[in-house]
């Protein structure tokens, strides 16, 4: 492997860590606060990328600067969270709390089943490419590597201010410090009056907001097309539960750890590229079946 | 006799004399039978408590291993093909069972979708061994050394999906009242009981999920052997997603539903496709949604329940 290939697979793992990482939070922050696995999130990854590239297209076609593509993005993000986010915490997770943890799985399967139609209803079957965001940011030459900015530079500065915002909003803000008290006990958070269904909806809103941003910040550098959602949910559930459930920062790590070995596994032996993340998973689970950074609970009897 | 037993067996009858009275259903209640068995697999592990969104993985493994003991063995017996298909799924079963018998709730129904995807992607990209996305072909095998035209081969099929349906779920439904089997139901009541026991819940857990690849490994090899080809789709995410729905619409863990659950799922959706096939997982989801909401005990449920209703009338009446 020379310099050249090691530079690619290298930049190819960063760029595709930092997408990874950015869904895989807000997995891991809806788990932490509600004590649910949303399914679904992957379904809200797929549908935020093809409502960007729609939303890019329609703009692109209207005249308007192709600048206007990442306000496109941000705007997709905010809708997933707000008006599908936001229905599915009120309408459905609201009712199944109580119930056994098979039925709350249950549940956000089924949203899984329907929303994955969803997409093939509005945008078919076909793959669409929308790469304006792409090709507006230009290459970007390491060495003798040319790369495209935007995978390498603007992604991961997004998911490195995402880990530390997320940080300073939950350690800092009042809101952020009302998700944490909830987290750590609900019932004590409500007697001293923190409205919990208020700060479990905006919990979901967020991630769900996250899950989509994901999907928008992921559609230039990819073709869209039905599946997508499955693949992401899946990989992001390894890097969450690689990391220990709940924990922001150790998504992170796993996030880099899990697509450098995907990117290197690329150019060393390509079939195995959609293996990498399960192996790691899989080894580190047997060795500590709490993840990397997860801490075993106390059993309660 | 009371109805509630008449009705099952009329309804078993009727199911015998298929072939007979209407033949053109006797395919799609074959698949619909396969479908169940497998469908089985889920129910068991339901009554831990678990539910596995990756079981589609050995109805896949034994189809495969089908296929391939028919591409090596050229014209192998029915049996053979049989006996190869399941003993890879229980294979598989004991392995990714080892792993993830430590896990329960959203760790276990996501491991196991983890493992099927896991499969699902080697299927597609070693398509040297696996023929990718065309599958592999289950060229019509020999019955105990006769080579059979395509109308008796089916009808027997028919009638070994029917044996098999009832004689695994007899053992199912006599597993879990075993010894073994309460051990497995208490991983849901009372896990910590269990160790304070003395019992190892790895252990019981492993036993379920064996005999659960075991079930749908049946399933499996049924189905491949009757649609005479494999492909990756038997280990999507799909087909396990449509296995836990069945599981849910038959009652979630009862095993009688599940063959229930099954039939009438396969005939609604033979019927519905032609209005309903591209929103077919719209459907299932939300129907998903409305029985977990509003009718937890599913089909087996409505049914004891209207039976109850019948058996109070009677008394009432006398």
């Amino acid at each position: 492997m020379n310099l050249t290939l090691f530079l690619l697979a290298l930049f190819d793992g960063i760029a595709y860590a930092a997408l990874v990482f950015i869904v895989a939070v807000g997995l891991t922050l809806i788990f932490g606060v509600m004590r649910i696995l949303n399914v679904a999130h992957g379904s809200l990854y797929a549908v935020g990328a093809y409502l960007t590239a729609s939303l890019t297209t329609f703009i692109v076609s209207a005249g308007l600067p192709p600048i206007f593509a990442f306000p496109c993005m941000l705007v997709s993000a905010i809708l997933i969270g707000v008006v599908i986010g936001g229905p599915l915490e009120w309408l459905l997770l609201r009712r199944i709390y109580h119930k056994p943890e098979v039925l709350q799985l249950l549940v956000t399967f089924a949203i899984f089943m329907i929303l994955e139609d969803v997409q093939r209803l509005i945008w078919g079957t076909q793959p669409i490419f929308q790469s304006t965001a792409l090709q507006l940011m230009g290459n970007v030459r390491v060495f003798s590597v040319n790369y495209t900015v935007y995978q390498l530079i603007l992604l991961p500065v997004v998911a490195v201010a995402l880990l530390f915002g997320l940080r300073f909003f939950l350690r800092r803000t009042l809101s952020g410090k009302l998700i944490t008290a909830t987290t750590e006990d609900r019932e004590a958070a409500q007697a001293i009056g923190i409205d919990a269904d208020k700060v479990f909806l905006l919990t979901f809103i967020v991630g769900a907001g996250l899950a989509g941003l994901g999907g928008a910040l992921a559609s230039p550098t990819t073709s869209i097309l039905p599946g997508i959602g499955a693949d992401m949910i899946v990989l992001s559930f390894a890097v969450v539960a690689t990391a220990g459930l709940g924990q922001i920062e150790g998504a992170a790590l796993t996030a880099l750890l899990i697509g450098l070995g995907r990117s290197f596994a690329v150019y060393v032996w390509p079939e195995t590229q959609v293996l990498v993340p399960y192996v790691i998973m899989v080894a580190v689970l047997l060795v500590r079946p709490e993840g990397l950074f997860g801490s075993p609970s106390a059993r309660k009897i | 006799m009371s109805i509630r037993i008449i009705i099952p067996i009329i309804l078993l009858t009727l199911l015998a004399l298929v072939p007979f009275l209407t033949p053109g259903l006797q395919i799609l209640l074959t698949l619909a039978l396969a479908k169940g068995i497998a469908v089985m697999g889920i129910t068991v592990l339901l009554r831990s408590g678990q539910v596995s969104f990756g079981h589609a993985l050995f109805f896949a493994v034994a189809a495969y291993g089908g296929a391939f003991t028919l591409m090596v063995i050229p014209g192998a017996d029915l049996v053979v093909v049989f006996v190869f298909g399941i003993t890879a799924a229980v294979l598989t079963g004991v392995a990714v069972g080892l792993f993830v018998a430590r896990y329960r709730f959203i760790f276990f129904a996501m491991l196991n979708l983890a493992f099927s995807m896991i499969f699902w992607s080697i299927l597609e990209k070693f398509y040297h061994y696996t023929g990718g996305a065309d599958g592999m072909r289950l060229p019509r095998p020999t019955v105990f050394g006769m080579e059979l035209e395509r109308g008796p081969y089916e009808l027997i099929m028919f009638y070994l999906a029917l044996i098999m349906a009832l004689g695994l779920g007899w053992f199912s439904m006599r597993w879990l009242e075993s010894p073994t089997g309460q051990l497995f139901r208490t991983l849901k009541t009372n896990e910590t009981r269990l160790q304070y026991l003395g019992m190892s819940p790895q252990r019981v857990m492993l036993t379920g999920y064996v005999l659960s690849a075991l079930l749908c490994g049946v399933g499996g090899i049924i189905m491949g052997l009757v649609q005479g080809v494999v492909t990756p789709e038997y280990a999507f995410w799909v087909r396990s997603g449509e296995m836990v729905f069945i599981a849910v619409l038959g009652g979630a863990g009862s095993v009688p539903g599940a063959l229930v659950g099954a039939a009438i799922y396969e005939i609604v959706r033979t019927y519905a496709s032609a209005f309903a096939g591209d929103i077919w997982q719209m459907v299932l989801g939300t129907f998903l949604l409305i029985i977990i909401l509003f009718a937890p005990g599913g089909i087996a449920g409505i049914y004891n329940s209207v039976m109850d209703r019948i058996a109070g009338k009677k008394e009432d009446g006398e």
